[in-house]
C-alpha cells in the first residue's frame, strides 16, 4: 500500500493510528471522535487485541477521585484493624490502557489529573491519612462522542498522541487488520532499537511550525509514530514514508493553518543543521533519496496536507479559527455551587445530619480509629463500630450553576468598531467579578448575512481578549440570523445548568433575512420571529437600543424586538462599558 | 522561568513562583528539575518538620523540647501537592495505623510539614478546590500550620516556597492567590526553529537514555547549585540605596499595583538578583530586570487597555527610568 493509500479514508487513517498507538501506548493517548457505533467497536476490538498482553480497562468520565486515584478501603480497614489502601483506577492500570467513556463530559480536574498520570507515568496518593506513589504508567484512550463544540479539555487532548475522527465512517469502511498481534509482537522487539537522528528531528520541527502547531509534545508524538511505523515494517530504520505517515498522523489533525507557498517562505528557512560531523548511516541513505532537506520537507508537507481531513482543510483554507471547541465551560468551581443534594459527588465533610444527607462511608472512616477506644472494657472482643456524632460526615455535590449572558452584538456598519469596543470592555468588567458571581459570558456577532459565535461562554479573561481582539465589523445587518445562534448558545448553556441572559446590543435596522437574501420588511419579519422564539424558550433578554439620536417614540424597532422576546428595553445611544455594565448586571437573574 | 526560580531559592522571602502559560512548555518539568538545584539544608536529626538546628525560635513541638538534638543534612524539599489531595493529608492527621492498632492518638504529619524551609509545588494551581486553595493562604501567611482535628490539637512551622503552575486558560486564580506569589512569569512556546529543535533534541536523548542524561547535564547542575549557594551567603550584604527604593515605589505608583507587597517584593527579587550577578549594590540595571515578573500580576485590571501586562510594565520602566 503507497503511502498516500495509507490514509486515504477516514478508517485507514484511523486504524494506522490506532496501530501505531497500539504498538507504543504507554505515555500517550488516542482520541477517538465519534459516536458509539460498529465502526469504533471495530477499532477498539482491534487495539485490545494489539496492545495484548497489555490490558484495556474502562472508566466513566464523571468518576470520583477515590475511585481515581485511590482511598481508604472502609470495609477491608475495619475487618482488618489497619488502614488497607484501595487502589484506584489510573494505578490499577498500571502497565496497560485507560478508555475513558464520554470523554467530551470530562472535567479539567479529572482530565488534570490523568495528565499528570500521563506525564509522571505515576500518580501521587495523598488522600484518606494515606501517603503513596504508586506506579501507573498509562496509555489514555479518550473516547469523544461530543456533539458539534463539545470536546475533551484541551490539557487531556494535548497529551493524547493521536486524534481520530469515526464521525463519518460506517461498518461499510472497516477494513480487515493489515497487521497481526505477531506483527505487533514482533515490532515491538525492535522498537527499542529504532533511532530518530537530528535530521528527522529537524523536519518535524519545521513541518510543524508550517502548520501552526505549537506544542512540542505533537513533535515528540510524531518522532515516537516515525519509530513506531518503521518497526511495524518490521525495520530499525526510520524512512521517508515513515516521517510522511507519522506527520500526517500526529501533526496534521492539530494543523492550525495552512503552510505558505513556497515561494513566500524563503526567509522562514531553517537553518543549516548543526555542525556535527557524523552522520549516522540511515542519515546518508535518505540523503540518498532525496537531494536536500528542502526537497524532503516539501514532499513530506505535501503528503500531509493531503491527508488532512477534509472538513479540517477547509476551515483552514477558509482562515477560519480552530479549537473553538474547548474547555472554557469548565473552568475552575467558581461555575459550580456546592450542594447536598445533587450535582457531582465530592469530598464529604463533617457536618450535622440536619444539613445534609449522611455520607455512610466517611462517616466510618471517621470512626474507624477510634473503634477500640470506644469500646466498653467488657467488650473488647466485639466488632461493633460505635460512630459519635462528631464522626457525622455528610454529602456534599457539586453543581453547575450561574448566569450565562449571551451578547449580541451588531457588528454592521461604521458605527460597528466603536460598539464593539464598548461591548468589550463591558464583557471584561463582567469577567472581572465572575468569581464572586460564578458566572460566565459569550459574545454572539452578526454581520454580513451570519450570526457568529465570537467568545463561547467562559470566564476566563485570557480567552476572551483573545477572541475579541480582531473582531470585524461592517456589513448588513441579520438580526435573526444574530438571535438565532444566540439562542443556540443559551440552549447549549442551560442543558449545561446555567441561567442564560440574551442582552442584543443594536439599532434595529434589520436588512437580512434569515435566507440571506436582502430587504427591510421581510428582514424585520424574521427578527422578530427570532425574538418570539426566545421568548417561547423562556430565556431572559435584554435589548440594549443603540440608535443616535431621536427616534425613541414607542414604536422603535429595538422595542418591537424587546417586546417579542418578553425583555426588557434600554436606549443608551452613547453606551459606555461602566453603563452597559450596570444594566447587564442590573437584568441578571439572581 | 529559571531565572524566577533561582531568584526564590536565593531569597524564599521573595514568595512564591507562579508560571502561567502555553501547554507542552515545560512548566511541569522546570519545576521539578528544581529539586536538584537547591544546596542541602542542615536540619534536626529526625524531624518531620525539617527543624533548623541553629535557631531556637519557631521550632516544632518535639525540637524546642529536645534542645540538644543531634543533626543532618537533608536535601531541600520539593514537596508535590497533587489535585485530589485530601485535607487530612495537606495538614497532617491522626495516624490510622497507629490508631487502629495500638488505639493510641499519634500524629501523623501532612504534606505542609514536608514542605517546611522548602518548595511546595502545584501544578495546575487552578484547578485546586476552594478549601484547599484557603487553607495554603492561611498557612502561608502566618508560617505556622494549626492542627485542630480529631482531638488533635497541636502546631508546627510550615515555612514554604510556594510553586504554582498552571493555564489560565482552563480558569483563572483568584486574585487572593494571585496576589501571593511574589513573581509570576509567562512561558510561551518558543517560535524560533533551532529553539525548538533544541527542546526536542533534549527530550528525546533523555527519553533515550535518561542515566546518560543526567551525567551529562550534571556539571551544569553543580554550576547553578554553587552559584544558589553563594549568592545566599551575599544576599545578605546587597545593599539597596535609597535611589533604587525610589525608583522601585515610582513604578509601582506608575502601575497602580495595590498595597505594599510589590514594593517590598522588588526590592527582595532586585537584592536576590544581584546576589546571583555578584553585585553589590543594587542599581536601575536590577531592577528593570526582575520588574515585570514581579509587577505583571498585580496590575490593576484596565478593561479598555487591550496591550497585554508585560508591555504596560514595559512602558512604566521607560517613563520611570527616563527621568
Amino acid at each position: 500500500m503507497s503511502v498516500s493509500d495509507a490514509v486515504s479514508t477516514p478508517w485507514r487513517r484511523a486504524s494506522l493510528a490506532a496501530a501505531v498507538f497500539a504498538l507504543d501506548p504507554l505515555g500517550s493517548g488516542l482520541l477517538v471522535r465519534s459516536g458509539a457505533g460498529p465502526a469504533r467497536d471495530a477499532l477498539m476490538a482491534r487495539i485490545a487485541e494489539d496492545i495484548a498482553p497489555m490490558r484495556l480497562s474502562r472508566a466513566p468520565a464523571d468518576i470520583a477521585d477515590d475511585r481515581l486515584i485511590g482511598g481508604l478501603d472502609v470495609a477491608a480497614t475495619l475487618q482488618a484493624g489497619r488502614p488497607i489502601a484501595e487502589t484506584g483506577v489510573l494505578a490499577a492500570s498500571h502497565g496497560g490502557v485507560l478508555a475513558i467513556a464520554m470523554a467530551e463530559r470530562i472535567s479539567t480536574g479529572v482530565a488534570a489529573r490523568l495528565s499528570a498520570a500521563l506525564d509522571m507515568g505515576e500518580v501521587a496518593l495523598q488522600r484518606d491519612g494515606l501517603s503513596a506513589i504508586l506506579p501507573a504508567h498509562v496509555g489514555v484512550i479518550a473516547l469523544d462522542e461530543g456533539q458539534e463544540d463539545e470536546a475533551p479539555p484541551p490539557a487531556l487532548s494535548e497529551r493524547l498522541g493521536f486524534w481520530v475522527n469515526l464521525e463519518q465512517v460506517g461498518w461499510r469502511d472497516v477494513e480487515p487488520p493489515a497487521l497481526t498481534p505477531e506483527d505487533f509482537a514482533a515490532a515491538r522487539k525492535i522498537l527499542p532499537s529504532v533511532k530518530t537522528d537530528d535530521k528527522v528531528i529537524e523536519t518535524m520541527v519545521a513541518i510543524a511550525a508550517q502548520f501552526g502547531v505549537d506544542s512540542p509534545r505533537a513533535v515528540l508524538f510524531a518522532l515516537r509514530a516515525a519509530r513506531a511505523l518503521a518497526a511495524l515494517r518490521g525495520e530499525t530504520n526510520v524512512e521517508h514514508e515513515d516521517i510522511e505517515l507519522a506527520a500526517a498522523l500526529a501533526l496534521g489533525p492539530r494543523a492550525t493553518r495552512l503552510p505558505a507557498p513556497p515561494e513566500e517562505e524563503e526567509s522562514e528557512e531553517p537553518p543549516p543543521p548543526p555542525p556535527e560531523e557524523e552522520t549516522p548511516p540511515e542519515d546518508q541513505e535518505q540523503k540518498g533519496e532525496d537531494d536536500t532537506p528542502r526537497e524532503l520537507e516539501e514532499q513530506i508537507l505535501e503528503a500531509v496536507r493531503a491527508a488532512l481531513p477534509p472538513g479540517l482543510l477547509a476551515a483552514l483554507a477558509a482562515g477560519l479559527p480552530r479549537n473553538r471547541r474547548s474547555s472554557a465551560r469548565d473552568g475552575k468551581s467558581g461555575e459550580e455551587t456546592y450542594s447536598m443534594q445533587r450535582g457531582r459527588p465530592l469530598d464529604a465533610r463533617p457536618g450535622s445530619l440536619s444539613k445534609g444527607r449522611l455520607a455512610l462511608v466517611a462517616t466510618l472512616r471517621a470512626a474507624a480509629p477510634w473503634r477500640k477506644l470506644r469500646l466498653k472494657p467488657d467488650e473488647k472482643e466485639s466488632r461493633r463500630v460505635i460512630v459519635k456524632p462528631e464522626d457525622f460526615r455528610i454529602r456534599r455535590h457539586r453543581q453547575k450553576k450561574g448566569a450565562t449572558t449571551i451578547f449580541v452584538v451588531d457588528a454592521s456598519g461604521s458605527l460597528a468598531m466603536a460598539r464593539l469596543a464598548e461591548v468589550k470592555g463591558a464583557i471584561e468588567m463582567l469577567l472581572a467579578d465572575c468569581y464572586a458571581r460564578r458566572d460566565t459570558i459569550a459574545l454572539v456577532a452578526f454581520r454580513g448575512r451570519v450570526g457568529e459565535v465570537v467568545l463561547p461562554p467562559t470566564r476566563s479573561t485570557a480567552r476572551a481578549k483573545r477572541a475579541l481582539s480582531g473582531l470585524p465589523g461592517g456589513g448588513g445587518t441579520p438580526i435573526a440570523a444574530g438571535l438565532d445562534v444566540a439562542l443556540d448558545v443559551a440552549d447549549q448553556s442551560r442543558r449545561k445548568g446555567q441561567t442564560p441572559l440574551i442582552v442584543l446590543m443594536t439599532d434595529g435596522r434589520a436588512n437580512i433575512c434569515r435566507d440571506g437574501g436582502a430587504g427591510r420588511p421581510r428582514a424585520m419579519e424574521d427578527a422578530l420571529d427570532a425574538a418570539k422564539r426566545i421568548a417561547a424558550a423562556q430565556v431572559a433578554a435584554l435589548a440594549i437600543d443603540t440608535t443616535q439620536g431621536g427616534g425613541s417614540g414607542p414604536d422603535t424597532p429595538v422595542r418591537a424586538l424587546a417586546a417579542a422576546m418578553l425583555g426588557r428595553y434600554v436606549k443608551l445611544p452613547r453606551a459606555d462599558a461602566a453603563v452597559i455594565n450596570a444594566v447587564v448586571r442590573g437584568a441578571l437573574p439572581q | 522561568m529559571r531565572l524566577a526560580f533561582m531568584i526564590a531559592a536565593t531569597d524564599p522571602s521573595v514568595g512564591g513562583v507562579l508560571a502561567f502559560g502555553d501547554r507542552g512548555t515545560g512548566k511541569s518539568t522546570a519545576v521539578r528539575a528544581l529539586a536538584a538545584l537547591l544546596p542541602k539544608i542542615r536540619v534536626v536529626a529526625g524531624c518531620p518538620y525539617n527543624c533548623a538546628p541553629e535557631k531556637r525560635a519557631g521550632l516544632c513541638g518535639a525540637c524546642t523540647n529536645d534542645a540538644k538534638g543531634k543533626s543532618e543534612l537533608r536535601s531541600a524539599p520539593v514537596v508535590d501537592l497533587p489535585l485530589g489531595a485530601t485535607e487530612d493529608r495537606v495538614v497532617g492527621a491522626l495516624n490510622l495505623e497507629r490508631a487502629l492498632a495500638a488505639g493510641e492518638k499519634h500524629f501523623e504529619p501532612g504534606l505542609l510539614a514536608r514542605a517546611n524551609r522548602g518548595f511546595l509545588y502545584i501544578d495546575e494551581v487552578n484547578l485546586l478546590e476552594d478549601h484547599l486553595v484557603d487553607l495554603l493562604l492561611d498557612v502561608a501567611a502566618s508560617g505556622l500550620n494549626l492542627v485542630e482535628r480529631e482531638g488533635l490539637s497541636l502546631s508546627h512551622p510550615a515555612r514554604f516556597v510556594l510553586i504554582g503552575s498552571g493555564n489560565p486558560e482552563e480558569g483563572e486564580l483568584r486574585p487572593q492567590m494571585l496576589d501571593r506569589f511574589g513573581l509570576a512569569i509567562e512561558v510561551r512556546t518558543p517560535q524560533e526553529i533551532p529553539t525548538r529543535m533544541e527542546v526536542i533534541r533534549r527530550r528525546d536523548a533523555y527519553d533515550r537514555d535518561p542515566d546518560a542524561f543526567h551525567k551529562h547535564w550534571a556539571a551544569a547542575e553543580k554550576k547553578l547549585r554553587t552559584k544558589i549557594t553563594h549568592a545566599r551567603e551575599r544576599v545578605a550584604n546587597v545593599e539597596v540605596p535609597e535611589a533604587a527604593l525610589e525608583r522601585a515605589t515610582r513604578l509601582c505608583v506608575a502601575l497602580g499595583s495595590d498595597g505594599l507587597r510589590g514594593e517590598l517584593t522588588l526590592i527582595r527579587a532586585a537584592r536576590a538578583y544581584a546576589a546571583l550577578e555578584d553585585v553589590a549594590t543594587v542599581g536601575d540595571a536590577e531592577l528593570k530586570r526582575v520588574a515585570p515578573m514581579v509587577l505583571s500580576h498585580r496590575l490593576r485590571r484596565n478593561p479598555l487597555d487591550d496591550s497585554g501586562s508585560a508591555t504596560r510594565v514595559e512602558r512604566a520602566l521607560q517613563e520611570v527610568f527616563a527621568k
